[in-house]
């Protein structure tokens, strides 16, 4: 077990004007198990890379100190646990249990030890293979389980989760919490990021919430903090348990057919399928991880072939190109008519400034300069992300790449917008203005396809919804 | 594509159960004698080594075949590059076509460096189809003393190979969802295509930062000496598979030499 206290801490990353965490002071007992909150850019992972001892003394500037167990964490690192949010670059070995061993290697564990603690590790978490099962087989949530048992295997006094759940779909998530909460009856400290709060709160015992500017914003026994400071933790962007947001579907029937698949399929990711996209409607693909929904994203977008199967435009969204499939059409013909946002925005990013990436699709279409300008404008101000004009893509913080991601794709004005994911990993703030954006969009008569697993996203404004069915992985 | 994950694993034929080090070693030691000579004797003679040695690897030779594919295609290009455009045609003449003269010296030359290429390369692919990643890593650490930080370090990274080729696909999906695309126009293609090797690269650099950074998480860079999990004997069979392949290499050399065929890369 092990007690954290910071003092005035603050931290400002190498090349940054503002600071991601500042002015905190907090003291975490022996043993407690924290929920922190906060909403996006309040420095929670700032924060648990620091009590990690993973901030780097020449990467950045640090205010008052941080001691775990009296100790800089730098020198605390043995008592520290931590697992991220994703699981492809955070598990080191080909095999699940060598992946366990690995950090009792590097600790230099007695030989006749490793195993024996590997097993109670994998016990502890649930999992379900034997130690030869090849860490690429896992599925995503029997991948953190794994990462989560080897933090465990090497007794921390304070375990740091950042996130763990955030990569997966609600059976891989449930997993997790599962054996973080088997692995709780011992003597552990935890600090957990979330930020679907709901589900999280079984596993806690107090909440701290950050605040942006700096500080402490609230902090005590779940319920009080809620009662006390629900309403402007939401306003916040913070995920508040009893504050539900309000549905926003379409008032009327959706229009005319754009876009369908007819048993359109990709072996072995997609089973054939049957969809249809309309004009006016939002339309929820749901299933689980590896049943292929990003797939037919793709499919639908234009962007991959079917193996069998087909995919067609109408001659509502195409006129004369839709004799030819989707996949077929020129890419500056695609973006007018087809917009398709991923789920990891960076891969999507290719000029140098948040404006030139915004003008870029109006420029290859073809459209004259004061138009472009003026889309740009529009968009910018549309999406609060007018002060970053001039900013790098890479450099913007996970909210404001999920909306730059979408204002490139709205730039061209496509009639049918294909989302990945779009609400993943978000604050309620930013998931609020999606929702009310795609909502728009949608009564403008644009056809809004979203691929998601977010339970709340689909029952706020999807009008229909789509569940894939297959997925071995 | 080119790949070395292993074919069998947990193979109990003799060759294949040796020291990962040993049999890297083995395999060093073959193809850099054969880098001695420019004859194609010596090359043919260790070629047929190789393949009489396969079943001591359990490597059936269909699989082998399979694997080779890309490596019989470079062999061939050799060939057929030097056959066409190599400068001193000397020897007897054989053919004549148009301005292309093949005489026996070209051909002799040319068969050389393509088997060459096929008994340098085959040690390597014996040796990659026959041993576990990890057990590679474990035994250069513990038997060779490589440094941990690097053995480890590599395997780790080695892992997220097979990730980059999706990214590059999912980065070209990306673009053409941005509009970029290109016609016929070469520049355009190549331009597109350095854009799309930028971003491949910034999206690994961020993945692998974050991969180091959870090793070092979990102490990979501690100052403790590390222990190993999983132990990695070198015994005196590993030792006899190198001083065999030692011996192997200088028979197929001297063969070359007692038939006169000799042709030494240095003088």
């Amino acid at each position: 077990m092990s007690t954290v206290e910071l003092r005035g801490f603050g931290w400002r990353h190498a090349g940054r004007r503002s600071w991601a965490v500042r002015g905190l002071d907090l003291r975490v007992e022996h043993g407690e198990r924290v929920l922190l909150l906060g909403p996006s850019g309040s420095g929670k992972s700032t924060l648990l890379a620091a009590l990690a001892g993973l901030l780097a003394e020449d990467s950045g500037e640090q205010e008052g100190t941080v001691e775990i167990d009296g100790l800089e964490p730098r020198k605390a690192r043995e008592r520290v646990g931590i697992v991220f949010q994703d699981p492809e670059s955070q598990l080191v070995m080909a095999r699940s249990g060598d992946d366990v061993a690995f950090g009792l290697e590097n600790r230099g564990t007695p030989v006749d030890e490793i195993w024996p603690r590997v097993d109670r590790a994998l016990r502890r978490v649930g999992f379900r293979y034997d130690r030869d099962r090849p860490t690429a087989a896992l599925s995503g949530g029997e991948q953190q389980r794994l990462a989560l048992a080897g933090a465990l295997a090497l007794h921390p006094g304070l375990l740091l989760l950042d996130e763990p759940t955030a990569n997966l779909d609600s059976d891989g998530a449930a997993l997790v919490r599962a054996a973080i909460r088997a692995a709780g009856d011992c003597d552990t400290t935890l600090i957990l990021v979330e930020h679907r709060v709901a589900e999280a709160l079984p596993l806690v015992d107090r909440v701290v919430v950050l605040e942006p500017g700096g500080g402490v914003r609230a902090d005590g026994p779940p319920e009080r903090v809620f009662t006390e400071h629900g309403a402007a933790l939401a306003a916040a962007g913070v995920w508040v348990p009893g504050h539900p947001v309000p549905p926003r579907h379409a008032a009327g029937p959706p229009g005319e057919l754009l876009l369908a698949a007819e048993a359109a399929g990709l072996a072995p990711r997609l089973d054939p399928t049957d969809l249809s996209v309309r004009e006016g409607e939002a339309l929820a693909v749901l299933g689980p991880n590896g049943a292929g929904k990003s797939t037919l994203a793709l499919l639908l977008g234009g962007l991959l072939k079917p193996t069998t199967g087909r995919v067609t435009a109408t001659s509502t969204l195409a006129g004369a190109d839709a004799a030819a499939p989707p996949h077929r059409w020129r890419a500056s013909a695609l973006v007018r008519r087809i917009g398709s946002v991923f789920q990891d925005p960076e891969h999507q990013f290719v000029a140098g400034t948040v404006a030139d990436e915004l003008a870029l699709g109006p420029r290859r279409i073809g459209q004259p300069e004061p138009a472009v300008q003026a889309r740009v404008d529009e968009l910018l101000a549309r999406l609060r992300l007018d002060r970053l004009a001039g900013a790098n893509p890479y450099t913007l913080s996970g909210g404001e790449a999920r909306r730059l991601s979408v204002a490139t794709a709205l730039a061209t004005a496509p009639r049918v917008l294909i989302l990945d994911e779009p609400s993943f990993g978000q604050d309620r703030r930013t998931w609020l203005e999606l929702v009310d954006l795609l909502a728009d969009l949608r009564d403008e008569g644009h056809a809004v396809v979203a691929v998601t697993h977010d339970a709340d996203f689909v029952a706020a404004v999807a009008d229909r919804s789509v569940r894939l069915s297959g997925g071995q992985r | 594509m080119i790949t070395v994950e292993p074919l069998t694993t947990g193979t109990h034929a003799p060759l294949a159960r040796r020291n990962p080090v040993a049999k890297l070693a083995a395999a060093l030691v073959f193809a850099l004698a054969l880098l001695a000579t420019l004859d194609p004797v010596a090359p043919a003679i260790a070629i047929g080594v190789e393949l009489a040695a396969l079943p001591f690897f359990g490597i059936s030779y269909r699989a082998l075949a399979r694997r080779a594919v890309p490596l019989l295609l470079v062999a061939a290009g050799v060939l057929l590059t030097l056959v066409l455009f190599a400068a001193e045609r000397d020897g007897a003449e054989l053919l004549r076509l148009g301005p292309i003269l093949i005489t026996t010296g070209v051909l002799y030359t040319a068969l050389g460096l393509a088997l060459r290429v096929l008994g340098v390369a085959l040690p390597g692919v014996i040796v990659f189809a026959t041993t576990d990643p990890t057990d590679l890593a474990d035994a250069l650490v513990q038997n060779a003393r490589v440094p941990a930080r690097f053995a480890i370090g590599a395997l780790a990274a080695f892992r997220l190979v097979p990730l980059l080729s999706q990214e590059w696909q999912s980065i070209s999906m990306a673009r053409r969802a941005r509009g970029v695309d290109v016609g016929r126009d070469p520049v355009a293609k190549l331009r597109l295509f350095a854009s799309t090797a930028f971003g491949l690269l910034v999206v690994a650099i961020r993945r692998g930062t974050r991969l180091a950074t959870a090793m070092d998480a979990r102490g990979f860079d501690s100052d403790r000496p590390r222990t190993f999990a999983r132990r990695q004997h070198f015994g005196p069979a590993d030792a006899a598979l190198i001083v065999g392949a030692a011996l192997l290499a200088a028979a197929a050399l001297g063969v070359s030499i007692l038939l006169g065929t000799f042709r030494p890369l240095i003088g």
